[in-house]
C-alpha cells in the first residue's frame, strides 16, 4: 500500500490514493478566476518549451525558421526501421511550411525534425508510428503530426502512443480530416485534433462544441515558409495545425507544469468564440 | 468471394475502358468546377511503390498518362502519405518543384489543389486541380467540394481496381479462367444456346449447393 511507498524512494504507480495522502499530493492551483489569453500567453515567446515537427523534414538555414535544434529521420532497411540524424533538409515543402507558423507564433521555441516521408507509400505507417514512438521517447512538450493514417492494423498501436504521450506530458496536435474519412491519430481524445477556419488571424481560435474536430485555426490563404528561403501561400488543415502548435508552445512557456489535460483546458478557455480572443 | 464475383462481372463487361471512361470524365468535371487548367488522378502502384498518372484533362492530357514516379516524394506523395488534402499557390517560387515539373511533365503550374482517393482503409492515389483562376482568393467551401469530388473518383478508381485484379484473376490459364471464357460466350452466344446455358449454370448451382 501506499505505505511502502512513503518509506522508500521508488516511485510506485499510484492506482489508489489513501484518504490521508490527499495532503501529499497538493497540486498548486494557479488557476484565475477568469482564464484569459493575458494568463495564458502574454509576454510568451515560446521559450524554452520543445517542438517536434513529424513532416516531410525542415529546410536547413530557411530565413523564417532559423535554427532547427535537430534533424531526423527515420530510415526504413528492408524490415528494419531505425531514427539517423539527417541533413537532406525538406522533401516537399510541407514540413519547412509547419516549421515556420510555428515559428512565427513562438520565436523562441526549440524546432526539432523528424522527417517521416521519403521511404515510400508501403512503408509510410510503420514509418509514421517508428517516428512518432522516437518523439515520445525524447519528451517534446509538444509534436506537430499534420498527418494520418486509415490503415486499421496500425491504430491500436498509434491509440496507445497517443495515451502514452498524454500522460508524458507531450502534446499531440493533429490535423483533422475535412472529408468524412475514419483516419487517426485525429480522431483519439488524448490529441488536439485541428480543422482550420476562414479568418486570416494567427490566434484565432475555436473550440468546436460538435468533435471529433475539437479546435480550428487559421489554414486558409495562408504565407507559408517553403523550399528554396521563400514563400508560398497555402490551405489545408495540415496549416491549422502548427497554429495550434505555436499557440501551445507559448501557453507552456509561460505555464510549464501544464499537462496535456490542462493545457487543452486552456485552449478552450482562450478560444475566440469562448470570450478568450481579447 | 467478392473477387470471384468481380471476376465475373468483369469477364462480362470488359470494364477496363469502361472504368478509364469514368476516370476521364471525373478529371474533366473537375477541371471544368474550378475552372482550372488541367486536373489528373494518380493511381498508386503498391508493388513497385510508385504514382501512376492515370487520367488527365487539360496541359498534358496527350503524353502524360502512364508517367510513373516515387510513392512519397514531392506534394502528391505527401498528400498520399499523410492523407491529408493540400492547395498551394505561387509554386513557380520553388525553384526545385519547377525543375522537376518541367523535366517531367514539361509544365509547370503556379498552383496546385491536391486530394487523396481514400476507399476505406486504402489509399488509392491522388487527385490533383492544376492552376484554377489566379486573383480569386481560394474558399473552404471549394475544399469541402474537392473532398467530395475525391470521394466519387476513389470510388471510380476502386472499381477500375478491382476489376484490373479480376482480369488478372481471369487471364491466360488461370483456375478462374474457364469462368471468364463461359461469361464471355454465353454474352455472345444465340437466344437458344445462351437459354441452354443458363440451365446448365442453374443444375451446376445446385449441385454444388
Amino acid at each position: 500500500m501506499s505505505v511502502v511507498a512513503h518509506e522508500t524512494d521508488e516511485e510506485l504507480p499510484a492506482w489508489s490514493l489513501p484518504a490521508s495522502a490527499g495532503e501529499s499530493i497538493h497540486l498548486p492551483s494557479v488557476w484565475p478566476e477568469r482564464v484569459t489569453r493575458e494568463w495564458a500567453l502574454g509576454g510568451a515567446t515560446g521559450a524554452g518549451v520543445r517542438v517536434c515537427v513529424l513532416d516531410s523534414g525542415i529546410e536547413l538555414d530557411h530565413p523564417l525558421i532559423g535554427e532547427v535544434q535537430r534533424s531526423v529521420a527515420v530510415v526504413k532497411e528492408g524490415d528494419e526501421i531505425h531514427v539517423a540524424d539527417d541533413d537532406s533538409g525538406d522533401l516537399c515543402g510541407h514540413g519547412t511550411a509547419c516549421a515556420g507558423i510555428i515559428r512565427l507564433l513562438a520565436p523562441d521555441c526549440e524546432l526539432t525534425s523528424v522527417r517521416v516521408l521519403g521511404a515510400g507509400y508501403t512503408g509510410s505507417a510503420p514509418v509514421l508510428l517508428a517516428g512518432l514512438e522516437w518523439a515520445i521517447e525524447e519528451g517534446f512538450d509538444i509534436i506537430n503530426m499534420s498527418l494520418s493514417t486509415t490503415k486499421r492494423q496500425y491504430v491500436d498501436r498509434l491509440h496507445e502512443l497517443a495515451d502514452v504521450a498524454y500522460f508524458k506530458r507531450t502534446m499531440l496536435i493533429a490535423s483533422a480530416h475535412n472529408m468524412p474519412v475514419e483516419s487517426f491519430p485525429w480522431r483519439f481524445a488524448s490529441v488536439v485534433s485541428v480543422g482550420s477556419h476562414e479568418s486570416q488571424d494567427p490566434f484565432a481560435l475555436y473550440a468546436n462544441p460538435s468533435p471529433p474536430v475539437e479546435f480550428f485555426a487559421r489554414g486558409l490563404n495562408v504565407d507559408v515558409a517553403w523550399l528554396g528561403g521563400g514563400t508560398i501561400n497555402a490551405t489545408g488543415n495540415s496549416f491549422a495545425t502548427p497554429h495550434v502548435a505555436g499557440f501551445c508552445a507559448l501557453v507552456l512557456s509561460k505555464h510549464p507544469e501544464l499537462t496535456p489535460f490542462q493545457l487543452k483546458s486552456v485552449l478552450h478557455l482562450t478560444a475566440t468564440n469562448v470570450g478568450g480572443g481579447t | 468471394m467478392s473477387d470471384l464475383r468481380a471476376a465475373v462481372a468483369a469477364g462480362v463487361f470488359g470494364t477496363d475502358e469502361a472504368f478509364r471512361s469514368l476516370l476521364q470524365s471525373t478529371v474533366e468535371t473537375a477541371r471544368a468546377i474550378f475552372h482550372a487548367k488541367a486536373s489528373s488522378v494518380f493511381l498508386l502502384d503498391e508493388e513497385a511503390d510508385e504514382l501512376v498518372f492515370e487520367a488527365v484533362a487539360g496541359e498534358g492530357a496527350d503524353t502524360l498518362v502512364g508517367r510513373r514516379f516515387p510513392s512519397s516524394t514531392g506534394v502528391a506523395g505527401w498528400v498520399l502519405v499523410t492523407r491529408q488534402s493540400l492547395v498551394v499557390d505561387d509554386l513557380t517560387k520553388d525553384t526545385r518543384f519547377s525543375r522537376d515539373a518541367a523535366a517531367s511533365t514539361g509544365y509547370v503550374p503556379r498552383g496546385l489543389m491536391a486530394v487523396p482517393l481514400l476507399a476505406e482503409e486504402k489509399a488509392l492515389g491522388v487527385l490533383e486541380v492544376l492552376d484554377r483562376p489566379a486573383g480569386i482568393p481560394f474558399t473552404l467551401a471549394e475544399m469541402d467540394v474537392l473532398g467530395l469530388f475525391a470521394n466519387q473518383a476513389a470510388i471510380a478508381l476502386d472499381l477500375l481496381q478491382r476489376a484490373r485484379r479480376a482480369q488478372a484473376a481471369l487471364a491466360g490459364e488461370g483456375e478462374l479462367a474457364a469462368l471468364s471464357r463461359f461469361a464471355a460466350r454465353l454474352e455472345d452466344a444465340p437466344e437458344e444456346t445462351r437459354a441452354a446455358g443458363l440451365q446448365l449454370l442453374a443444375a451446376l448451382e445446385q449441385l454444388l449447393r
